[in-house]
This record gives structure tokens, C-alpha cells and sequence, in this order.
């Protein structure tokens, strides 16, 4: 399996259309689309974002090109950080993101080797089940009513609970089809040492689930430290995550048109997965290419 | 990926243990069960369980109740809240936009994340750039992407500038505001941000071809357009049938990005199924809300079922 990594590949093709006639001419309009493609696409957004959060609240609210007469880049950051309550809002996100993906990851591999090693009718049809979840909406307003009921409402608890029953499937889905194409020999020679189960599975079977574990760790890290919706219905108003606080923040009246401070603060919460993706980009993008298709 | 939507591992199992059959199907079974536990299922069930499958059920009573934040009590009401959605208007008008926006969502995506991989197919530094830079909008809050468009596409906003200083007249457009094209506007939002996601998928679909067939197909005679259509594109099936399906059938589940673009506006003409639910939820209306989620998961079920199928099988003709 090959994935679209960053390194450089010389493949055949590319060797091919260099030495072609006319090559270079080729190379130069697509550089120049790609430049005009990068610009129109991604410039414009980001170009828009970055000013805005350095101006002041009245060069702001006309949203223009216009570079900022004077930077407050930092003087915004700064207010968002003290008055928006995102410090702790961060944190909020951190200890809701982080049990999740872990819980989900090693609940999701223990099912997904059953799964994936017993291959009767039943387990096909437990499998369905699992991963239905991929696909299916999850029934925010009763999971809500549920969490009353046994006290995990606006928990961080009730919280995690629910996003790794939305994101098991996920895990589940990936996980199992990667089992399938490891060779069962490793397992049984564990086996004939006197391995008990839960043995081979985590000396044997889980260190060799690197590269797809890699692949829905980054997917669930998305998804859920980005999610607004259901933390909308579990947490709203008793704990705060980044995503939560900027919709609170955004409908505030406080905020009514106060562009400048909406933007420092899209900035500011964006910073931490731009940072882990600026160190790890080729792994990441490896990882997302190498376990969705095979 | 290809063996998600399969009926399981039945078949694949059924081939691997086939050589064991002679063995006999009590003991194989039973070496079954001593080295794969069934325990290991009972973490992952136990929360499946109860958070996923006990509300699902819940939605299909709930949504047959009066339950609301007005009344202490419960009782049952028939299809009261159905009917009472049905006759307003609002039932077919959230879902017939739901639909709208999730074919849109799953055609921008699809054809953004598609011209994308295309364009940076080559291994070259620039391209390799361009596609970090391309999967930025990916890591971002659906929300924050949807209040940065919001504000790229207001009236007189960074949109019209560009476009005034085109034309060289000012121009001054609400792209929002329209009832019948806002919601396609917020789609091709929702498209670009997972383009990126779309992009890698496709991508490393066009990197398992053969490149030996591509290269006879070019001795053969065939040009760039041709080997496109007829050989990259059909071979990209399982990339096609991932990215298709979670588009269409996620962006059903949408929220972020409507909410934080028109939030349901301009008249309510952009509201998604789930912007109904959060907005009755909010105003202590459960059961309607919950009438709006059961319909949801009705929808999502009725049009996932065939389209996989169909997906599916369309990767067998050709694969």
C-alpha cells in the first residue's frame, strides 16, 4: 500500500514528463494555477482572518481588506484570553478530547479483534451493529434525558461516555479490517508459548495496530475536539469546551459585531491542532491516507 | 476501508478457517471461544449499549410523548407531535432541505477533493505544500470556518471587494441572504472545509494504480482526459464510495457549519434537520425535538441502505 506522503517519490511518470518536450512550460502553468488555486481558495478566508483579528473594533466591523492601520493582534489575543473565559475553556477540551480517544481506541481494537478473528454469523451481525454508528445519527435529545437520568448531565464523565459511543464505530470500522490482513501465525505462536488471551492481544496484536490506530486517532482528535453539537446538549452551561465557548462567546451580545474579537479568538483556539499537525504533517496525512483505503 | 460496509467477517472468515473444517466444527469452535473471548466484546457492547442503542430506542418512545420542560408529567400522545410538525410545514421543509444540503455538501466535497488530488497528484514540493495548506480548513472548528465565511461573504464584504475591484463598479451582494441559494452557498462552505479530507482519500486511491496499466493505456494512444474517465477514475471506486457516502450521509448529521453561516436564516429557509432539534430543544419543547431526531435517523437509515448497496456494487463491477 502506498500513501500520498510528502516525501518525494520519483516515479516513473514523473521522470517521463521531464524529460518531454515542453515539459517545463507544463510545469510553469501549473505552478501558476496552483499559486492562483492556493490564493483564491485558502488566501482570501485566512488573509480575512488574520487582519480582522488586528484591527480595532471599528476598522472591524467593516470587514475590508484593508491591512489594519495599527497591529492589536496581540491586545485582542490578550482580551480574548482574560474575558473570554477560554484558559479554562481549553482545558475544558482537553480533559473531554483526550480520555475519549484513549477509551475509545483501546475498547474499539479489544472489540475489533474478536471481530475481526471469529467469523460466524452472529459475529457478522455484531459487527454490523458496531458499526452502524458510522453512518447513523446518534439520538442527542434522549442520550441527554439518559445522562439525567443516572446523574452524568453537564459532566465531563457524561461527556466522554457519550463520544465514545458515537466514535467507537469509527474506531471499530478501521481497526477490524486491519486485523483482517494481519497474518493469524504471530497470535498462535504467542499461543503455543502459553499466552493467555489478554496477553496476546496486548504484547502481540496491539503494538502491530500502529499504523491504522494512527489513522483513527487523528480522525476522533477532529471530530471531537471540534465538536459543538452534542457538547451543545450534554455540557451547555455546566463546563466549557473551545468549540462551546466560541459559540457562546459569538452569540453574546458582548460580541455583536465585535469581529476583531470573534476572530482573535478562531485564531487562538485553532493554534493547538495547527501546532500538532505543523509537527507531525507527514505522519498525519500517512496516516489518514494509508488507513481509509486499501 | 472497502470491507466496511460488507455484511462482516463472516465471508473473509469463512475462506481463512476454511483448510480447519476437517478438523471438526465443535472443537474449532471451542478453540474459537478459549482464544478470542468474547469478554473483549463486553467494554466496547457495554458502552455501545447504553449510549448509542438505549437513546435510539428512547428516541422511537419519546417521540410519541408530550415530554417538555412545562409539564411534570409524561403521558403518551399518539403521532400528536408528527402531525402537528406535518400540518405546519415546518416537517417537510427541514427535511427537504436537509436533503438539498446534504446532496450539495456531497457534490462540492466530492469534486473539490477530487479536481484536488488530480491537480496535486505529482510528488513535487509545491504540490506537497498545497496540500498541507489544503487540509488547514480540516483541522479547523466547523464553527469557526462557517463565522469566517459568514464574514467573507457579507454584503460589501471581502467577496464584493474583490469582485468591485474586478468589475471596477462597487458591487454589493448578500450572499446569505437569499432563501432559495443560501443554502447551496453554505454547502460549497461545508465542501471546502472537508475538501482537504476528501483530497488525501482520493489521493491515496490514485496512488495504489497500477502504473504499468497507465502506461500502456498511454502507448495505446489514449490522452490525459481519456485515461482519466475510463481508467483512474472507475479504479477509484472504494475512494469513491467512502467519501460519498460519509459526505452525504454526515452532512445530513450537519449543525456547525449552517448554525455558525445563517443559522437557519434567512426565514428559516437553511435549517437543517438538527438546527430544529438544538433551537426546540432549547426552547423545552423534548418531544418535538426528539420527533425531529427519530425522523432524522428514519431519513439517514432509509437512504444509507440503498446507497450503499448501490455503492457497493459498483466497486464489485469494476474491481
Amino acid at each position: 500500500m502506498s500513501n500520498a506522503s510528502f516525501e518525494p517519490a520519483a516515479t516513473n511518470s514523473g521522470v517521463r514528463v521531464a524529460g518531454h518536450k515542453g515539459a517545463l512550460g507544463k510545469r510553469v502553468l501549473h505552478t501558476v494555477l496552483l499559486v492562483f488555486l492556493v490564493v483564491a481558495c485558502l488566501g482570501v478566508p485566512f488573509y480575512l482572518l488574520v487582519v480582522t483579528a488586528g484591527k480595532d473594533q471599528a476598522e472591524a466591523l467593516r470587514l475590508s481588506l484593508a491591512l489594519p492601520t495599527k497591529w492589536h493582534l496581540f491586545e485582542n489575543f490578550g482580551i480574548v484570553l482574560s474575558q473570554g473565559k477560554m484558559i479554562p475553556a481549553f482545558f475544558g477540551s482537553l480533559v473531554v478530547t483526550l480520555p475519549s480517544v484513549v477509551v475509545a481506541l483501546i475498547f474499539g481494537s479489544m472489540a475489533s479483534w474478536i471481530l475481526a478473528r471469529r467469523a460466524t454469523k452472529a459475529m457478522a451481525l455484531v459487527y454490523a451493529l458496531c458499526i452502524s454508528g458510522l453512518i447513523l445519527p446518534p439520538a442527542v435529545v434522549t442520550v441527554m434525558l439518559l445522562l439525567k437520568m443516572i446523574g452524568l448531565a453537564g459532566t465531563a464523565i457524561g461527556m466522554i461516555c457519550v463520544y465514545v459511543g458515537i466514535y467507537l464505530s469509527t474506531v471499530i470500522f478501521f481497526v477490524t479490517g486491519f486485523i483482517r490482513t494481519i497474518p493469524i501465525s504471530l497470535e498462535e505462536a504467542a499461543r503455543i508459548d502459553g499466552a493467555k488471551p489478554m496477553r496476546v492481544f496486548f504484547i502481540i496484536v496491539l503494538p502491530l495496530l500502529g499504523p491504522t490506530m494512527a489513522s483513527a486517532t487523528i480522525l476522533l482528535i477532529l471530530y471531537i475536539w471540534n465538536d459543538v453539537f452534542y457538547a451543545l446538549f450534554i455540557l451547555s452551561g455546566k463546563m466549557d469546551t473551545l468549540p462551546l465557548n466560541l459559540y457562546n462567546v459569538a452569540n453574546a451580545g458582548l460580541y455583536l459585531n465585535n469581529w476583531h474579537y470573534i476572530f482573535a479568538y478562531i485564531i487562538l483556539m485553532s493554534l493547538p491542532l495547527l501546532i500538532i499537525f505543523a509537527v507531525a504533517q507527514k505522519k498525519i496525512i500517512s496516516g489518514i491516507t494509508g488507513g481509509a483505503v486499501k | 476501508m472497502s470491507d466496511a460496509f460488507a455484511a462482516g467477517p463472516a465471508e473473509k472468515g469463512r475462506k481463512r478457517l476454511g483448510g480447519n473444517r476437517s478438523i471438526g466444527s465443535n472443537s474449532e469452535t471451542a478453540v474459537m471461544k478459549k482464544n478470542y473471548p468474547l469478554r473483549f466484546l463486553v467494554p466496547a457492547g457495554a458502552i455501545l449499549l447504553v449510549f448509542f442503542f438505549v437513546p435510539t430506542v428512547l428516541n422511537f418512545i419519546y417521540a410519541f410523548t408530550d415530554w417538555s420542560a412545562f409539564k411534570t408529567t409524561i403521558s403518551f400522545n399518539g403521532f400528536d407531535n408528527f402531525m402537528s410538525l406535518f400540518k405546519n410545514g415546518i416537517l417537510l421543509r427541514d427535511l427537504r432541505t436537509t436533503l438539498v444540503f446534504a446532496f450539495f455538501v456531497a457534490l462540492f466535497q466530492n469534486t473539490f477533493g477530487l479536481i484536488l488530488a488530480v491537480f496535486l497528484e505529482k510528488d513535487t514540493t509545491e504540490n506537497r505544500i498545497a496540500r498541507v495548506l489544503f487540509f488547514i480548513p480540516v483541522l479547523m472548528s466547523a464553527l469557526a470556518v462557517g463565522y469566517v465565511w459568514q464574514a467573507v461573504l457579507q454584503a460589501n464584504g471581502a467577496l464584493d471587494q474583490i469582485l468591485s475591484f474586478f468589475a471596477g463598479r462597487t458591487i454589493s451582494t448578500a450572499w446569505l441572504g437569499s432563501t432559495t441559494w443560501s443554502i447551496v452557498i453554505v454547502s460549497a462552505i461545508q465542501g471546502w472545509k472537508w475538501a482537504g479530507l476528501a483530497m488525501l482519500i482520493y489521493l491515496s486511491g490514485l496512488k495504489t494504480i497500477d502504473e504499468d496499466v497507465l502506461e500502456a493505456a498511454e502507448i495505446d494512444g489514449a490522452n490525459s482526459w481519456q485515461i482519466f474517465w475510463k481508467i483512474k477514475f472507475p479504479l477509484l471506486a472504494p475512494a469513491v464510495t467512502f467519501n460519498v457516502a460519509t459526505s452525504l450521509l454526515g452532512s445530513m448529521n450537519g449543525f456547525d457549519t449552517v448554525q455558525a453561516t445563517t443559522a437557519g436564516g434567512p426565514g428559516g429557509s437553511t435549517e437543517i434537520l438538527n438546527l430544529f432539534v438544538w433551537r426546540t430543544f432549547g426552547q423545552g419543547l423534548y418531544s418535538q425535538s426528539t420527533m425531529m431526531s427519530l425522523l432524522l435517523f428514519i431519513v439517514v437509515m432509509i437512504i444509507a441502505i440503498p446507497l450503499i448497496w448501490y455503492l457497493r456494487r459498483r466497486e464489485a463491477k469494476i474491481l
